[in-house]
């Protein structure tokens, strides 16, 4: 049982338990700053947060051990998040964290061990499926956590439970309560757990140096402004631009591209930014693949985005998405996912966006 | 017959029933040892009877005892107020230097660490060989090099691999060079024969857990000659050299703790020894691969008689842990830190020994409860759990 110190892993933890389940706690130790938190903490590593999983471990009667994977997670998140920004990417760290930690090297580890499953927080839910297990939105709509957890491989999901996804956050705070865990009042954590005072530029701007270049405007070819590097911009931003001169009409001016050779920056009109074709690299199938031929499903591009009709289908190790519905402003890098109604199809990294019609 | 092992003595041990006993007698008693009423002599004569009972079994004077809140206490005492001290009494506010053994205890290391990060002190650290020992030839170079020395430090006994370092020889050295010298004891009291009067060294650490005594108290033996700048400032209660109400009740059974430890060492080295050799023996000759680490020498007097420490290379020592605790062991992976992350160890790396294999060990101590049941229950157990955790390793490194 993966423990995070927060309500829901928590609550799942005790839900295991009552399960009948033989249930041995874990809490993973992802940052090499080990720091206490300021009693606001929002992340899920802090020594507290370590802390309060003990407490909770303690209370429902369970071993609890912190294993070390800040080597692992500094490595395959970390850099991976610094380096796609390099390449002008917007990567989600918690989809990568999902992938290459807790569902790669925590479950391999634990299966070593001879442990059965490992069981998480998340807000998702497992159905037995004619052609395996299957993978399916929480209940919740606000917090369905499916889309990051498209990244599992059909083997990640057979040892695989999430106890919460069948309830909503209202219900899973009030359990935590009427079982007395003390964790039941702490804040969700938002923020990526590395850069836990939320300055992604800044955080960026010390690992990637400042690499100064030209914001231009897509329709004049007029420079605009300056820039520190091209990694505090991603397509379809709006905010923090820091324009002198407004555009002609007077309408707002978005990021359409960012070039990494030439440094430059592309900001113009929304229309430009709608995108109604995709391509997916290193597609997981979740339960089974996709076929050559077009199907209709939803696909979702971001973790709390809308999900739209698509089709979509394999093309060699590609995912081939046509969107019947353009979605505004796609930065590669993103990961698609696909859903079958609530079911989750599979997800890619995006590599290639349309934006002709 | 408890069906869990417990092998992590040098950590701590159980409390003995005379120390408990003498607890609960001594909390009986109203008064505060520094009153001078009769309540408060009659509590202060607890005390000073403990302090003489202390200073009577390791051959020192009662003068010397300076009861503290424990182990750590009194390392930081040691290591910081002799450096204060004698940077005050040297007349200048120039950083001296400090030689620490590279394989101290964090109780000692870290304020060292503190001292050259805050303070401006030039730490020397002392190197050791692949035993863990500290070579006293350099010891004696170091000593003999400008500028100023504060102190030298060199645990008795090292709390991991429990090699026992040639702390007489230092003692001995120092002197020679007028250097003040501080050991860190806490491992070797009730192990090793203890005479602090034939040693002379300035400040000597014990502790009370260690030995079957209540957590929460221990000792720095001092050479009442010898200055230290208080830590903590209040009433001045031991010499002025540490503040805060005596706890006269953990005292009493600190000392009851520290004379049982003291009477019975011989039989109590001998009985954890011989379990501890027929641990080693049969794990060496069960557990393809494995290392012992430290003095590979069991019958001689260069190891702590409880210590075993392995390494286990292939494995991850916090997953062989989490199996035995499963299978009903208790061992240490020898250094857990704050949030119970394991780290490499730096006794291990100072020894030479790479990371990878450093964070494959494991050690096992024994205590006075300790039985052939406990070694039988961990030589059927580690076969399972060495496989189990290789397992965990190589799906690490994919």
């Amino acid at each position: 049982m993966a423990m995070s110190g927060g309500v829901d892993s928590s609550v799942a933890a005790a839900r295991m338990v009552d399960a009948g389940h033989e249930v041995v706690g874990v809490h993973l130790a992802l940052s090499r700053n080990k720091t206490y938190g300021d009693g606001r903490q929002r992340g899920c590593c802090t020594l507290d947060d370590a802390l309060d999983a003990r407490r909770v471990a303690d209370k429902l009667a369970i071993p609890f051990y912190v294993w070390d994977l800040s080597e692992e997670f500094a490595e395959a998140v970390i850099d991976d998040f610094i380096e796609e920004y390099r390449l002008g990417h917007t990567p989600n760290p918690c989809l990568r964290c999902n992938e290459t930690i807790k569902f790669t090297a925590v479950l391999e580890r634990a299966l070593a061990m001879e442990f059965d499953a490992v069981a998480t927080g998340h807000y998702a839910q497992i159905v037995q499926g004619a052609a395996g297990p299957e993978l399916h939105r929480a209940v919740d709509p606000d917090k369905d956590q499916s889309y990051v957890l498209g990244v599992l491989q059909p083997r990640q999901l057979a040892h695989s439970i999430f106890p919460l996804g069948a309830d909503t956050k209202d219900i899973i705070r009030a359990e935590a309560e009427a079982r007395g865990l003390l964790v039941a009042q702490k804040p969700d954590s938002h923020d990526i757990c590395f850069i836990p005072d939320g300055d992604t530029a800044g955080f960026l701007q010390r690992h990637l140096g400042s690499l100064p270049g030209e914001i231009v405007d897509s329709e004049s070819g007029e420079v605009l402004a300056e820039h520190d590097g091209t990694y505090a911009f991603t397509i379809g931003q709006r905010r923090g631009l820091q324009l002198s001169r407004p555009a002609a009409d007077g309408a707002p001016r978005y990021v359409i591209d960012v070039e990494i050779g030439s440094r430059r920056v592309t900001v113009g009109p929304p229309e430009l930014l709608d995108v109604y074709a995709l391509e997916g690299i290193k597609p997981i199938w979740t339960t089974s693949p996709l076929g050559e031929s077009p199907v209709e499903l939803l696909a979702q591009v971001r973790a709390h985005g809308v999900p739209v009709p698509a089709r979509a289908y394999a093309h060699g190790d590609r995912m081939m998405v046509e969107l019947l519905v353009p979605i505004r402003g796609i930065a590669l890098g993103q990961a698609v996912v696909l859903y079958d109604g609530t079911r989750v199809v599979g997800s890619a990294t995006i590599a290639v966006t349309t934006r002709a019609a | 017959m408890s069906d869990r092992s417990y092998l992590d003595h040098a950590a701590t041990t159980a409390m003995l029933p005379d120390a408990r006993a003498a607890w609960l007698a001594a909390s009986e008693h109203l008064g505060n040892p520094s009153s001078l009423h009769a309540a408060g002599r009659s509590a202060r004569k607890v005390v000073e009877e403990s302090r003489e009972s202390i200073a009577a079994d390791l051959k020192t004077r009662p003068s010397g005892v300076i009861f503290t809140a424990g182990g750590t206490e009194a390392n930081n005492l040691a290591v910081k107020g002799l450096y204060w001290q004698r940077q005050q009494s040297s007349g200048s506010k120039s950083p001296m230097r400090v030689l620490a053994s590279a394989i101290e205890h964090h109780a000692v290391m870290d304020p060292v660490v503190w001292l050259g990060e805050h303070e401006g002190a030039i730490i020397e650290w002392l190197g050791v060989d692949h035993d863990a020992r500290v070579s006293t030839t350099k010891i004696a170079e170091s000593l003999a090099q400008k500028p100023a020395i504060a102190l030298c430090t060199v645990m008795w006994a090292n709390n991991e691999v429990g090699t026992i370092e040639p702390v007489e020889r230092i003692a001995e050295l120092c002197k020679e060079q007028g250097v003040p010298f501080h050991t860190d004891a806490v491992q070797v009291l009730g192990q090793v024969p203890m005479n602090l009067g034939a040693l002379g060294a300035d400040a000597v650490t014990i502790s009370s857990h260690k030995v079957g005594g209540p957590f929460g108290v221990g000792a720095l033996i001092v050479n009442p000659a010898t200055g230290f700048t208080p830590l903590l400032h209040g009433g001045g209660q031991e010499r002025d050299i540490r503040s805060g109400t005596f706890d006269a009740p953990a005292i009493a059974a600190f000392a009851v703790a520290v004379r049982h430890a003291v009477a019975h060492q011989e039989e109590h080295a001998r009985a954890i020894r011989d379990l501890r050799n027929n641990l080693v023996e049969r794990v060496l000759a069960t557990v393809p691969g494995v290392i012992l680490n430290g003095d590979p020498d069991l019958l001689g007097g260069g190891r702590l008689p409880g210590n075993a420490h392995f390494s286990f290379p292939g494995c991850e020592g916090d997953s062989m842990l989490m199996l035995l605790d499963a299978a009903g062991v208790d061992c240490s992976t020898g250094s857990a830190c704050t949030a119970g992350i394991p780290e490499a160890s730096h006794v291990l790396l100072a020894m030479g020994v790479d990371e990878r294999t450093s964070r494959a060990s494991l050690r096992f101590s024994f205590g006075y409860p300790s039985s052939s049941v406990d070694v039988d229950r961990v030589v059927a157990a580690l076969p399972g759990a060495v496989d189990r955790a290789s397992r965990t390793v190589s799906s690490r490194s994919k």
